[in-house]
């Protein structure tokens, strides 16, 4: 059986980016991210045939990223909210050009500079494209460190399946936290490179990578072709969590960080005799609308949580609809509540609605 | 009968897009020829930026990956990273490289990446309509600057390649033009020894190319053909900036049973 480790968020991703066969990875510091850069310095940078990369930018590091997918191996950059912003030209020509990519965010308290503490601020940048033109990434908003693991080694396949870019959408505490992990893949010896790589004309024709069209109708059916396999995602790789949600009568409704410290809270008001139960996206897009539709059948009332002013509520609203009451409760800029702080808004909001 | 002039095998057939006059064409070909020559286009993959450019991949029949304005370095680092045996190289003009991928094109040189720049120096933004760019002469008068470049005001002529010979991972920059008969001749060699430069694992390479681009500059093709020699090459002297090709050679030591297949 393979063996727990003690390792931090950040750390877990680049192990786990390792054992998936990343082969490149191109950064820039910025906190709180810094120690997954560091980590694929020291274990990815001297691998043979690997190359890791610190960039001048961010923006040139994700245009680092597009080189490489373009030449087929597994790619992976990660950076936190403001360096995310400015990845936000190459992951729109990444989406373009269906290139695979694993982009990492552990995002932090915005806007501007902000801070450099856990906040979820960056839902809607990650959920509605992110850049310039209509396209959509696959985006995975993990809970723990293992989730982080698991889920970072399935973003490379997800990319390469589907080639759309996955972002991983974790936040500053995630990263920085210690938790026991299992890593349950060995790294390949040798690196997989993608059967479409373009690398020479070698015994075959010459290939171009392009995003520029000149004409719009030919635009407008990639265009359709994209949204064709984002339709199809919608349908097929939606992910989510629910914690006793049998019973509820009310729902808290969180992603990443907040989920784990709703959590908390839940099993502190459960104590108390409060039927309380917690919805989790896991695929923040494709967003599982269905699955809080079909809670909507046993459950009226749903209280949305997020370290943000309120960003899933828009999802979670439309998922919802008119069949129950959303409430919302955000705290944003890298403020962190405590799972007692948030049992005792759930108490007071139980309350309130009369449950 | 001596066959002296073909056209080159790997020079798509079709018609080039680019006004009479402009110095695209003849790189392009230059590009061709010596793909052919060197035995080298099953390894080329090249990398056109947006900017008249951008649709080089029409004509040169080698791989092709078309990058965001000014991130040709990145990519082209990107690539020749994850498969060091391709042949890379950046075909980038002024406003690209000198303005909006200037930071990009510093550090890839400085990181001493193997891959190698042609830059196409026309003094204005071509697809765009000839704003001005920062190679821009003093008084020259482009849409953006159209009471003539003040020093004062716009800046002066930016010397990307003077620039980029400060980098110690830069081996070899030329600056050539491509007006005269002798010129393109001698941008053939200085793009033939760029691309042996990163074949032979030696660091960065760059042939800047004084470029005619008689439409914007608002000349008939002969008249912009003289203006490079009377006026543009005052601010960019043609010749080598910098080349280190044989103190590179000499710390490489050769590798044995390099021919080995």
């Amino acid at each position: 059986m393979a063996k727990q480790v003690l390792m931090y968020g950040n750390t877990a991703i680049g192990e786990a980016a390792i054992r998936a066969g990343c082969q490149c990875y191109f950064g820039y510091p910025i906190t709180p991210q810094n120690e997954l850069t560091e980590y694929m310095a020291t274990h990815l940078g001297r691998r043979k045939g690997c190359a890791f990369v610190q960039a001048e930018s961010e923006v040139s590091a994700i245009n680092m990223v597009y080189g490489a997918s373009a030449a087929g191996v597994r790619v992976m950059t990660s950076s936190s909210s403001p360096g995310i912003s400015l990845k936000q030209e190459g992951i729109s020509y990444l989406a373009a050009c269906q290139l695979p990519a694993v982009i990492v965010n552990m995002s932090r308290g915005g806007p501007g500079l902000g801070s450099i503490i856990a906040a979820q601020s960056d839902y809607l940048q990650s959920t509605r494209g992110g850049g310039h033109g209509d396209y959509r990434t696959i985006v995975l908003a993990p809970a723990s460190v293992q989730e982080l693991a698991d889920l970072t080694h399935e973003a490379f396949d997800l990319t390469e399946k589907y080639r759309i870019p996955v972002l991983i959408l974790g936040d500053g505490m995630l990263g920085q936290m210690m938790e026991p992990v299992v890593f349950k893949h060995k790294a390949p010896k040798k690196p997989p490179v993608r059967k479409d790589a373009l690398r020479g004309a070698k015994n075959r024709k010459s290939k171009i990578i392009k995003t520029f069209t000149s004409n719009p109708a030919e635009l407008e059916e990639i265009n359709w072709s994209l949204f064709r396999r984002y339709q199809m995602l919608e349908s097929k790789e939606v992910r989510h969590e629910t914690y006793m949600t049998d019973d509820a009568n009310l729902v808290v409704c969180s992603f990443g960080i907040s989920a784990r410290i709703a959590k908390g809270a839940i099993n502190a008001v459960r104590a108390s005799g409060l039927k309380v139960g917690l919805f989790r996206p896991i695929t923040a897009w494709p967003f599982p609308y269905e699955a809080v539709k079909k809670l909507t059948n046993n459950i009226d009332h749903f209280l949305v949580f997020e370290m943000n002013m309120g960003q899933m509520l828009e999802d979670i609203r439309f998922g919802v609809g008119e069949r129950g009451d959303v409430s919302f409760y955000g705290r944003p800029g890298g403020v962190i509540p405590t799972p007692s702080e948030v049992a005792r808004v759930i108490t007071r909001h139980y309350y309130q609605k009369g449950l | 009968m001596k066959k002296v002039y073909a056209r080159p095998k790997y020079l798509k057939k079709v018609h080039f897009h680019y006004c009479p006059g402009c110095g695209h064409s003849i790189v392009h070909r230059l590009v061709c020829e010596l793909a052919e020559e060197m035995k080298i286009q099953d390894k080329l993959i090249g990398i056109p930026p947006p900017g008249c450019s951008v649709f080089t991949y029409n004509y040169i029949d080698t791989d092709f990956v078309e990058s965001a304005h000014g991130r040709g370095a990145a990519v082209a680092t990107g690539i020749k990273r994850a498969c060091p045996e391709a042949l890379v190289f950046t075909y980038q003009g002024d406003g690209d490289i000198a303005a909006i991928g200037t930071g990009e094109t510093i550090h890839a040189a400085n990181r001493g990446e193997k891959i190698t720049a042609i830059f196409i120096n026309n003094a204005v933004y071509g697809m765009t309509g000839g704003q001005m760019a920062p190679t821009t002469l003093i008084d020259m008068k482009t849409t953006t600057s159209p009471f003539g470049r003040e020093k004062d005001i716009e800046g002066f002529p930016i010397k990307l390649s003077e620039m980029v010979a400060l980098t110690k991972g830069a081996v070899y920059i030329e600056r050539t033009t491509v007006n005269s008969p002798a010129g393109i001749k001698k941008t053939k060699k200085a793009i033939k020894k760029a691309f042996q430069v990163q074949m032979d694992n030696l660091g960065y390479s760059l042939v800047e190319i004084l470029s005619p681009c008689p439409t914007n500059w608002k000349m008939r093709e002969i008249d912009s053909w003289k203006w490079i020699d009377e006026v543009m090459v005052n601010e960019y002297p043609p010749g080598v900036i910098k080349d280190t090709t044989n103190e590179q050679k000499k710390k490489k030591p050769k590798k044995k049973g390099k021919k080995k297949k």
